[in-house]
């Protein structure tokens, strides 16, 4: 068998792009640029410069397979989701080459085997473009800005808490209770979501919660670790601070 | 009711002023009614004020601008400075987000509340890596779950979206139907 070339190309037709890649690295940086299977098979189709609304199924599956064949030689992990829209692909095309019924093919509107991936790129073509409109509002977005923080009581007096801080706290408390016996009887355990939930809702409510209290309110170890790990998780996903006025005092989250 | 009638006894030109003292001081962008709050005068006379605020920024080419961000009235340097700017601040221009985010935010951004199965449908691929940095930058948040089987999260954007791609609200976005096929 003749010996894997370095160079690779795509040719459609002449005239139009190739890619070429002088090595797999390449050619792997180049294939990356893909955000997923819709994208890749508007390229092909717009390499092959077909009619989208007539998409010649044969060629442009064959084109996609040669692609995926080719990132399988260069060990180039292919996701899932590529593996699936090969799979789409071969069964439209299957479709398409078996022979119509006679009474079909006179006046009643044949169902199209590529109209639902037709739809789908159009539908994905809509949003890629959109993407590209968000990417040049950032780039003008980049380029004004607003005047810095000043300083005021909001975010002067108070030290912003970290993590550690954070950290601090909880281990406070668990060192104050680790010699509590455990109540004998327990109320049914929090789910981390309930937690999340119940935290929120004091959150939006007080707008201000002191972290200790909420902390001294757990029954169990367990509570009291699902409740810092509830914490953590407002932090990442809400708009809230984690505000500290004195090092190694309490810590409010507060929500801004 | 009489829309002249002010509660306080400001003229155009003294509203004007103190607005602008206001709008630089606010870290965030000041929305017109928090600002007849404070001031004590009627949301009309905020708005005319604002009004000629922009337009005296226009008239005498400052190097500053008033835009309306996030519901809320901003004062930012004029795009034509970044690179004079930039060097002031030593800043550089921060990461920009990859195609698979942006996507995943412009699906977002236009169906929320959105699903991920609702967006894998849309994407055709698994966006879970760009719905943990969308996340992280705070651009969205989630919204509650979906009442269907399996109650998935789903997702909208956040107000820090608009502030970082300068959007007044959510209708600012161009309609998804002028995308349409834009390259044939």
């Amino acid at each position: 068998m003749e010996k894997q070339q370095e160079h690779f190309s795509f040719d459609f037709f002449t005239g139009t792009p190739q890619i070429v890649a002088e090595s797999a690295d390449e050619l792997k940086i180049k294939l990356g640029e893909f955000a997923g299977p819709l994208d890749l098979l508007l390229y092909l189709i717009k390499q092959e410069q077909a009619n989208i609304f007539d998409i010649p199924i044969a060629k442009i599956t064959d084109e996609y397979l040669r692609y995926i064949r080719l990132m399988k030689t260069l060990d180039i992990s292919v996701a899932a989701d590529f593996l699936v829209m090969a799979a789409t692909l071969i069964e439209i095309k299957s479709k398409m080459l078996l022979p119509r019924e006679p009474s079909e093919a006179e006046d009643e509107e044949i169902d199209d085997p590529r109209k639902e991936l037709i739809d789908r790129l159009l539908e994905y073509e809509k949003y890629k473009s959109a993407a590209q409109m968000l990417y040049e509002r950032t780039t003008i977005e980049q380029a004004t800005f607003a005047r810095g923080q000043i300083e005021s009581d909001e975010n002067n007096a108070e030290i912003n808490a970290t993590m550690f801080d954070l950290l601090t706290v909880f281990q406070k408390i668990v060192t104050r209770h680790k010699d509590e016996v455990q109540m004998e009887i327990h109320r049914e355990e929090i789910s981390l979501a309930d937690m999340i939930k119940t935290l929120k809702k004091r959150l939006f409510d007080q707008i201000e919660l002191s972290v200790l209290e909420f902390f001294e309110e757990m029954q169990s170890k367990r509570e009291l670790v699902t409740a810092f790990v509830a914490v953590l998780e407002i932090t990442r996903t809400e708009s809230v601070k984690l505000i500290q006025s004195k090092t190694f005092g309490d810590i409010i989250l507060k929500k801004i | 009711m009489d829309s002249s009638e002010e509660k306080q006894n400001r003229s155009l030109a003294e509203l004007v002023a103190v607005v602008e003292a206001l709008i630089f001081v606010s870290d965030e962008p000041l929305t017109t009614k928090l600002l007849a709050e404070i001031l004590d005068e009627d949301k009309e006379s905020i708005e005319a004020a604002v009004e000629e605020l922009g337009d005296e920024y226009k008239n005498r080419e400052s190097g500053l601008q008033l835009r309306e961000i996030a519901g809320g009235w901003q004062i930012s340097t004029r795009t034509e400075f970044h690179e004079d700017v930039r060097k002031f601040l030593k800043t550089r221009p921060s990461a920009k987000l990859s195609l698979a985010s942006l996507e995943t935010l412009a699906v977002i951004a236009y169906k929320q509340p959105v699903t991920v199965p609702e967006i894998l449908e849309i994407r055709g691929v698994q966006s879970a890596s760009a719905i943990k940095t969308l996340l992280e930058k705070r651009l969205i948040v989630t919204r509650g779950h979906k009442e269907t089987v399996g109650r998935p999260m789903q997702y909208g954007t956040s107000k820090e979206f608009l502030i970082q791609f300068g959007l007044k609200d959510l209708s600012e976005l161009p309609s998804i139907e002028d995308f349409e096929d834009l390259a044939s």
